[in-house]
């Protein structure tokens, strides 16, 4: 691998940028690998980074049925943040943050993290105590974050109505500084890049059909391009990770929703970091490239489609209409949806299953793009060391028959 | 945009009238005080979340406010069939395949909007005998 830097774009340029070398190779599948990577999203790809870099695995698998990132990965609204309640989840979540904060370096890729600040709006009393709960929570776990009142949001976003007049006044924020954006393909892309260097292989077009499974432990599966073996696989694959998970002849606390978000025409300059609110539900961000990319709650039912229903794009455009009045005319370009696994206690599912060798790593729902370092991390060494790691412990399947779930309902909430 | 027929109202309605409410059928353990974390945590949890026909109930919640189910394409966002509480499907994973359609069913390909039917059969729904 070339590494990338501003000399070699210099130099580039002098050949009209035609003699870039390939990011990645397009390799033919080897009948067996020590690890198997179900799913080519985000999460798929960096715990394979990880299982090359730091636990020296790299005859290693990526399977994607699609292309890579065609999932959540590259259809998601890209806030990062780490301000959740509970202990486990800040331990995870900021255990991420600290990895994007140095990512673009050790992948030697720009996935343009802008640390823009997240603003989670409080509308009435009852939220503004959660939060104080929540800010509090965080900063005892060493999570950036402070309570603002309705002026200090309005210093920060001039543009936001928090006028006593709006149907549902801003009282307040939690802000955290170190929240913002990311670019997510070039996650995706950075990822996969750098573990192809390392060895290994991203098997695009390749779905998963079944698991040979024998005794209970499973060792390979069956793919629309033969079958493949390994001893250890672990299933990355989001919303389809319920059709998987029912090859494997089990069943997970899981409910597959659409979830969709749209981005206008471009505009210059307006707003330079994140408001979500959970209230009137909707939030929004504006792109380097100057459109708004905005997000909405999920459709109820459970859903496959890539796509939502009209009248969740309607009441989230209400939302963002009545907190940002001055985006009435904004014209939107474009809107699509993605496949979310979505959890009854709004935290994810990083564990063994009753399958030996396989592990999933999913339920990430509306809120995993902001987990996408730290996840393949700790996988990586759960898949690794047979294992969990202890940031993954309190996320194994279990909880939902032990009782002892990480209700993050309250952090997670449209705000994703 | 979902248009639902409410087996109770026996009129078809816009999808914003109604509220989705997860699988139906599901099963509370006949003893929960004895039952195990396996079948209250299954009970509580656990779903099919099946790509493809799923049973679920759908609550008209600004129209009669009763709950009922619905057989519907998970992929597809085909609706096959409202029915009351208590009733069961008639169309199911294993005879969708041979599905006489229903007037008022619109083929799968035919776009994104989609309607609900009833079930023909009376006979198919039975109560439940638990
Ligand atoms: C509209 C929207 C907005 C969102 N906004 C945010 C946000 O602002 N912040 C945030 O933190 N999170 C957000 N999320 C959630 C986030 O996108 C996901 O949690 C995260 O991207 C999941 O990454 P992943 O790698 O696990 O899944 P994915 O990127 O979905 O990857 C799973 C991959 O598995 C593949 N796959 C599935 N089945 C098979 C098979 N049988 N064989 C082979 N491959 C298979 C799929 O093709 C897919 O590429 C949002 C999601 C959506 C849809
Ligand atoms: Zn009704």
């Amino acid at each position: 691998m070339k590494r990338y830097s501003g000399f070699g774009l210099v130099k580039h340029a002098m050949s009209h940028h035609e003699n870039w070398e390939r990011q990645w190779r397009n390799p033919t599948p080897k009948k067996q690998y020590d690890v198997i990577i179900v799913g080519g999203g985000g999460h798929g790809l960096a715990t394979a980074y990880y299982l090359a870099k730091e636990h020296g695995i790299t005859n290693v698998a990526v399977i994607e049925k699609g292309w890579l990132g065609g999932g959540n990965t590259a259809r998601n609204t890209t806030i990062v943040r780490s301000n959740y309640l509970w202990d486990e989840a800040a331990a995870m979540f900021e255990h991420s943050m600290k990895l994007w904060e140095g990512l673009s370096q050790d992948l030697n890729y720009n996935v343009m993290f802008s640390q823009r600040g997240v603003l989670n709006l409080g509308h009435t009393l009852q939220d503004m105590r959660d939060i104080q709960r929540r800010v509090n929570a965080n900063r005892l776990n060493g999570v950036d974050g402070e309570v603002l009142d309705a002026k200090g949001v309005q210093d920060i976003v001039p543009i936001l109505d928090c006028s006593k007049n709006a149907r549902y006044p801003v009282m307040g924020a939690s802000w955290q500084p170190r929240g913002g954006v990311a670019r997510h393909d070039a996650v995706a892309w950075g990822f996969a890049r750098a573990a192809d260097a390392m060895g290994v292989d991203l098997l695009q077009n390749t779905e998963v059909t079944g698991f040979k499974i024998r005794d209970g432990r499973v060792y390979g599966v069956h793919t629309n391009r033969g079958d493949i073996e390994a001893k250890t696989v672990g299933c990355v694959a989001a919303g389809n990770s319920g059709v998987l998970a029912k090859m494997a002849g089990f069943k997970l606390p899981l409910e597959s929703h659409p979830l969709q978000a749209l981005v206008s025409e471009p505009l210059k300059p307006v707003l330079d970091t994140v408001v979500m609110s959970n209230h009137v539900h909707g939030y929004v961000s504006q792109s380097d490239k100057g459109d708004l990319v905005i997000g909405a709650g999920i459709d109820g039912y459970v859903g496959y489609g890539q796509r939502g229903s009209y009248t969740t794009v309607e009441h989230t455009l209400q939302a963002i209409v009545e907190m940002f009045p001055i985006f009435s005319r904004v014209r939107m370009n474009r809107q699509w949806g993605g496949v979310v696994d979505t959890c009854p206690d709004a935290s994810p599912i990083i564990s063994a299953t009753p399958v030996k060798g396989m592990f999933f790593n999913c339920g990430w729902g509306t809120g995993g793009f902001k987990a996408t370092p730290g996840s393949g991390h700790i996988f990586a060494a759960t898949l690794a060391k047979n294992e969990a790691h202890p940031i993954a412990a309190p996320f194994s399947i279990d909880r939902f028959n032990t009782g002892a779930l990480v209700d993050e309902h309250g952090a997670a909430g449209v705000a994703h | 945009m979902f248009h639902i027929y409410c087996p109770y109202c026996d009129e078809y309605r816009e999808e914003e009238e109604f509220h989705p409410s997860g699988q139906a059928h599901l099963r509370r353990p006949a003893d929960p005080a004895n039952s195990t974390d396996d079948e209250w945590g299954g009970y509580l949890f656990f779903r099919d979340n099946e790509r493809g026909v799923h049973h679920e109930m759908w609550l008209h919640a600004v129209g009669c406010r009763k709950f009922f189910n619905m057989t519907r394409n998970s992929a597809t966002y085909e609706i096959y069939e409202t029915y009351k509480m208590g009733e069961r499907p008639s169309v199911t994973a294993e005879n969708v395949g041979d599905l006489k359609r229903q007037s008022g069913v619109q083929a799968e390909t035919s776009g994104w909007q989609t309607v609900g039917a009833r079930p023909e059969s009376e006979s198919l729904n039975e109560e439940e005998q638990a």
